[in-house]
Parts: structure tokens; sequence; C-alpha cells
């Protein structure tokens, strides 16, 4: 390890660990669409912060713009996420997911 | 340049879990979204003190500015701020296996972060003091951007291309089925 920082990375990377699996519980237990795609953008918020934890721990900028590609996967994908619920609205009108069985009928 | 002391980790992390499980707990999704926002500034604020400074910036601009305002206005324009706690309706012996499956994976996460500490990794060339010597995090990275990661660089303005013009069909189309049904 290079850096001496004041928090050991092995913390922070549990850390980020806590919060993908609150994110992870919250898209497995939830119903409502919009909650479901928050817990989403909380999972990939906590991949960041371990990619900028393991580029400061190996004093290497690849974590850094890997970061960077993934905010904008995530703001393209938001939007998309978003307009794709806009349209399950107006057909179905309702955000709950387990109104959506068109295949099962 | 600013460290990450224990203290204020301790703080930033206490809030980001907090915030965390109220957007997965909350029943209002309005209060899922006002946690969600706490939770990137906490995220924004870890970054900038581990020396991502560009990516704190962008945290803030991107996550707190447009996914938010993008995730309040549909919350506004579905008039879906009606409370569903929809966590009671899941079966009691599925939602006790996701619990203790997420919570093995995590003990498994943590001993194997925990077995690591003593491993040397491989170090790249920009440390804290070659960070500072050649003009900062942001200077670095845009240098980088623009020489060896260039195609990715260049990839994703086709990918927010691609985003634009299917957030625009999916709108269009239903534009056009609700006219023609009028």
């Amino acid at each position: 390890m290079s850096e001496t920082s004041g928090v050991a990375p092995w913390v922070i990377q549990s850390f980020c660990a806590i919060i993908f699996f609150i994110g992870l519980a919250g898209v497995m237990m939830r119903r409502n669409i919009l909650v479901i795609l928050m817990s989403v953008e909380i999972m990939l918020n906590a991949v960041n912060l371990s990619f900028v934890t393991y580029a400061r721990q190996m004093a290497d900028m690849g974590g850094q713009m890997a970061v960077f590609f993934i905010i904008v996967v995530a703001a393209a994908e938001s939007a998309v996420g978003l307009g794709l619920l806009i349209s399950m609205f107006r057909t179905l009108k309702t955000v709950d997911t387990d109104e959506i069985r068109l295949l099962k009928e | 340049m600013s460290d990450l002391s224990p203290v204020t980790f301790t703080i930033l992390a206490g809030l980001s879990i907090a915030c965390a499980l109220m957007v997965v707990l909350k029943k209002n999704p309005v209060s899922s979204a006002f946690s969600l926002v706490l939770l990137f500034a906490a995220f924004a604020g870890i970054y900038a003190m581990l020396g991502a400074h560009l990516i704190a910036a962008l945290q803030i601009l991107v996550y707190a500015g447009a996914i938010m305002v993008l995730f309040i206005f549909v919350i506004m324009l579905l008039n879906a701020d009606e409370p569903s706690f929809d966590l009671g309706r899941t079966h009691p012996v599925l939602r006790g296996i996701v619990g203790a499956l997420c919570f093995m994976l995590l003990g498994f996460f943590v001993w194997a972060q925990k077995k690591s500490v003593g491993v040397s990794v491989l170090t790249g060339p920009f440390n804290v003091g070659a960070v500072e010597a050649n003009g900062g995090n942001s200077k670095i990275i845009a240098e980088l951007m623009f020489s060896k990661y260039i195609l990715p660089f260049e990839l994703t303005s086709v990918l927010l291309l691609s985003g634009i013009v299917g957030a625009v069909a999916i709108a269009k189309r239903n534009i056009g089925k609700s006219g023609g049904a009028k």
C-alpha cells in the first residue's frame, strides 16, 4: 500500500459493500418501480466509491476514469429507464411491478 | 491535500448508510428521492476527501443535479407520491432468504477484504505527490481522457446519442398512439 490514508482501504471497501447490498435488497424486495430504479443508482454509487478507493490505493488513475464512464452510463440508463417507466404508467396506470403480467395472461 | 480522517469518514459513512436504508424502507417515493439526494452529497464528500475532486464535482452535477431532477419530475408527472409500502407484501420466507443471502455475501466480502490487507498491490505512477506535481487531479484526468482513454470517451458520445434517440422514440410512439385514438 503506497498511501498512508487515515482510513484503511478495507474499511472503505466494506462500507461500499454494505451500501451495495442495501441497494440489492431494495431491488429484490420492493415492488414500486421508482424505488427499484433508485436502488439501482445506490448500487452504482457503491461501485463507484469502490473504484475510487482502489484507484487511490494503487496510485492509478484508471479507476477514476472508469467512474467517469460509469456516471455517463448511469445518466443515460436513468433517462431511458424513466422514459420506459412513463410509457408503462400510460398503459397500466400503475408503478407496481406486480401489475406487469401481460405475458402471463 | 486533504486526507480522509476517520472522524469525517465515520460521520459521512453513517449518514450514507442511514440514507440508503431510508431509500429502501420509506413508504413515500418522494422521501426516498430526497434521502437519495443526501446520499449522493455524502458520497461526493467522501470522493473529495479521497482526492478525486473531478469525480466529486461530477457526482454533484450529474447525480444530485440531473438524475435526481429526472426522478422528481417523473414522480410529479405520474402523481406517484401516494405511500405504497410493498415491502410487507413479499413472502416472509423469500424475504428471509434474500436477507440471509445479502448478509452472507457481505460477510464473505468483508472477510476477503480483511484477508488481503497485507498483500502488496501493483502501484501505478499517480501517488499523492505525483498528482500534486502534475497539476492536480482534474488536469491529469483530462489529459488521460484525451490520450489513453480517447476511444471509450468517443464511444460514450455515441451511447448518449443513442440514449437521446431511444428516449425520444419511446415518447413519440406514445404520442402518436394517443393522437390516433382521438
